[in-house]
């Protein structure tokens, strides 16, 4: 058990930049992921992390020392890898014994820890097979127990899940989930699935282009997105981001739609000052002035989502509970509660919350 | 449901099969045919006389203590070269894939050698280690050190090691290589995470991972060894001196079509032929069982 802390990465790949100075502290035991869609650089992030990669500039600390000039092996962490990486020629009990036969671990207490860690995960049947001899699932399991026989200061994961079925996938997302907190090591988990970030975290990191545009608490992330990209991000459907123009005092703003909206509190700026609201699908009271032409109705049981266009062609989507009031045609809507502002420029929050 | 196009009839594809069918018939079971048919003969070096010996001239080959000596002189160079070739493929393989600039340069020069002929890559070992005219072999008399593979026995079969080996090394080379670049990247990051140095990582990891590779080529090599090298001793010893490097295959060449003894010249050939088919079958029950994913 350690602290992570990661101050002012950066990473170029041959005059490309792929980190513009990215700074993150862990505290000990706690489980931070980073999220992104591909190529923001969250693998690299983490493979800098690991020390498989050496960043371009910036300081990587584990446990208050500083690891960024050392090999992986004296880092004294343990990685779980996307297509896990076993080694096909060693049985599971053999994989797993690996980095303890390396550090010189006496010969009974290798046989103990990895026999306690293939009960923890429910694999201790299995120890005598070889990769190829074991499911998806169970080399899940295996690369697991390999990471955590170690006991290494902290535990890296890769993507572990996105090679595994929908139904495994949520299986394993709780079962990493338990583990971590039992065992207590703190770790680092890159996804580029949002519902695992939200699940799995403590706190988030959700990567843009190189930068982190949000460092919070699922729940921070989800009511107070930091920018555009975070708030169409994160939640499912995605938020409703609407252009519109601040009215006198900021106290509410015409939408490029039509129609005008009013905050709960003012929003500084002058008249004029061009703005994007947000709103959550399901936030979008479904009764109104603004209408929507609906053009796809997703009826889900307890939900129903509504994909339409407002009248100046921007896309929106409401989400109401039990049936659809209408299937088709014009449904009209207003937008009164849990509104976020951004500025149309930088894309940034103009202030918390400004619900009427 | 079968792949591929179905032929209809026995003709069309009988012939279609012809041309290499006539390839294998003409170049490999007839030659090999006669040389069974020829070790159960004794004859007279001009074909005058032959009587039928049965298994006479095996009988007379096996007990001959010259025939022992080419034996073990086979023993000791084949499995030399094929550990020499090997070893230095290997070590040449490893460093070729680590390189990142210049690789594709590097790779080209290494691969070069397979396309020498023997006798010309024998007569370029030959002008390095001459005792007169080579380089090397003037500089080692030069250093008081005495050198002359066409009197020294030993040093005749260390030079025919080493000049078979080094044709060889490119062929192992290209599989090595190959079979390098096909272990995944992440398993061997994995063992550098679970504390493995490059040293460690290379014995505990790659080397497993390269025994199918390996095993193929032990085999490839040691055939290599036992028939492709004549011409390698025939431009640079001739066997000599006093037979020191003369081989099995160099030994039918000998008694076949230099002493005319063709009986037991071939009853020889036919002796290599069931070792090399013993050989090749341990090599793939060996394989089957030995590779594990």
């Amino acid at each position: 058990m350690a602290t992570l802390e990661l101050s002012r990465i950066h990473k170029t790949f041959g005059g490309t930049p792929v980190l513009h100075g990215v700074d993150l502290d862990i505290s000990e035991g706690e489980m931070v992921v980073i999220v992104g869609a591909s190529g923001c650089g969250k693998s690299t992030l983490l493979r800098i992390t690991a020390g498989l990669e050496s960043p371009t500039s910036g300081i990587v600390r584990i446990g208050g020392r500083d690891v960024t000039a050392l090999e992986p092996a004296d880092r004294d962490i343990a990685l779980v890898f996307q297509n896990y990486a076993l080694y096909p020629h060693m049985t599971a009990f053999e994989n797993m014994a690996y980095g303890l036969k390396i550090r010189g671990v006496p010969r009974a207490e290798i046989r103990r820890r990895v026999e306690e860690a293939a009960r923890l995960l429910d694999i201790d049947a299995l120890l005598a097979r070889r990769p190829r001899q074991l499911s998806g699932g169970q080399r899940q399991r295996v690369a697991m127990g390999r990471a955590i026989v170690r006991e290494p200061k902290l535990f890296l994961f890769d993507e572990p899940l996105s090679n595994l079925d929908a139904k495994l996938r949520v299986q394993m997302r709780a079962e990493i989930r338990r583990l971590q907190r039992r065992l207590g090591v703190t770790s680092l988990f890159v996804t580029h699935d949002q519902v695992e970030a939200m699940t799995l975290g403590d706190r988030l990191v959700v990567m843009n282009q190189g930068r982190a545009a949000q460092i919070a608490t699922p729940m921070e992330i989800f009511t107070t997105p930091a920018d555009t990209y975070v708030a169409s991000f994160i939640g499912s459907p995605t938020m409703n981001l609407l252009r519109a123009t601040l009215e006198d005092g900021g106290a509410g703003a015409t939408l490029a739609a039509g129609g005008s909206i009013r905050f709960a509190q003012p929003v500084p700026g002058p008249a004029g000052r061009p703005v994007i609201i947000g709103i959550r699908p399901e936030h979008v009271t479904p009764e109104g002035d603004l209408p929507v032409a609906i053009e796809l109705v997703e009826p889900l049981g307890s939900e129903t989502v509504m994909h339409g266009t407002l009248p100046g062609g921007e896309a929106m989507t409401v989400r109401v509970q039990g049936t659809a009031p209408v299937t088709s045609g014009i449904m009209p809507v207003s937008l009164k509660q849990h509104l976020h502002v951004f500025d149309a420029e930088t894309n940034l929050r103009l202030h918390g919350l400004a619900s009427a | 449901m079968r792949k591929g196009i179905i032929f209809k009839g026995k003709l069309l594809p009988l012939i279609l099969m012809l041309p290499q069918l006539a390839i294998t018939g003409i170049f490999f079971f007839w030659p090999a045919g006669q040389a069974i048919w020829s070790s159960l003969l004794r004859e007279d070096a001009f074909g005058l006389n032959r009587d039928f010996v049965g298994l006479e001239n095996f009988a007379e080959v096996l007990a001959d203590p010259t025939w022992r000596e080419a034996a073990q002189n086979t023993a000791v160079f084949a499995l030399s070269v094929a550990v020499l070739a090997l070893s230095a493929a290997l070590l040449l393989a490893v460093q070729a894939d680590k390189a990142i600039r210049g690789s594709g340069l590097y790779k080209t020069l290494l691969i070069w050698p397979y396309a020498v002929a023997p006798a010309i890559a024998a007569v370029l070992w030959l002008f390095l280690f001459h005792p007169q005219i080579g380089l090397i072999g003037r500089a080692l008399n030069a250093a008081q050190i005495a050198w002359d593979y066409r009197l020294n026995g030993g040093q005749a079969m260390l030079l025919v090691i080493i000049a078979s080996a080094w044709k060889q090394v490119s062929y192992n080379f290209i599989f090595f290589l190959a079979g390098l670049q096909s272990i995944p990247r992440a398993v061997l990051e994995a063992a550098s995470i679970d504390g493995a140095r490059p040293v460690r990582r290379f014995w505990t990891i790659i080397f497993p991972l390269l025994s199918p590779t390996s095993f193929f080529l032990l085999t490839v090599n040691l055939v290599y060894a036992f028939f492709d090298t004549f011409g390698v001793i025939h431009a640079l010893t001739q066997g000599g001196p006093a037979k020191a490097t003369e081989t099995l295959i160099y030994k039918v060449y000998v008694d076949g079509v230099e002493n005319l003894n063709l009986g037991a010249s071939a009853a020889q050939s036919v002796i290599l032929m069931i070792i090399v088919i013993a050989m090749t079958a341990v090599q793939f029950r060996f394989i089957e069982r030995k590779v594990h994913y």
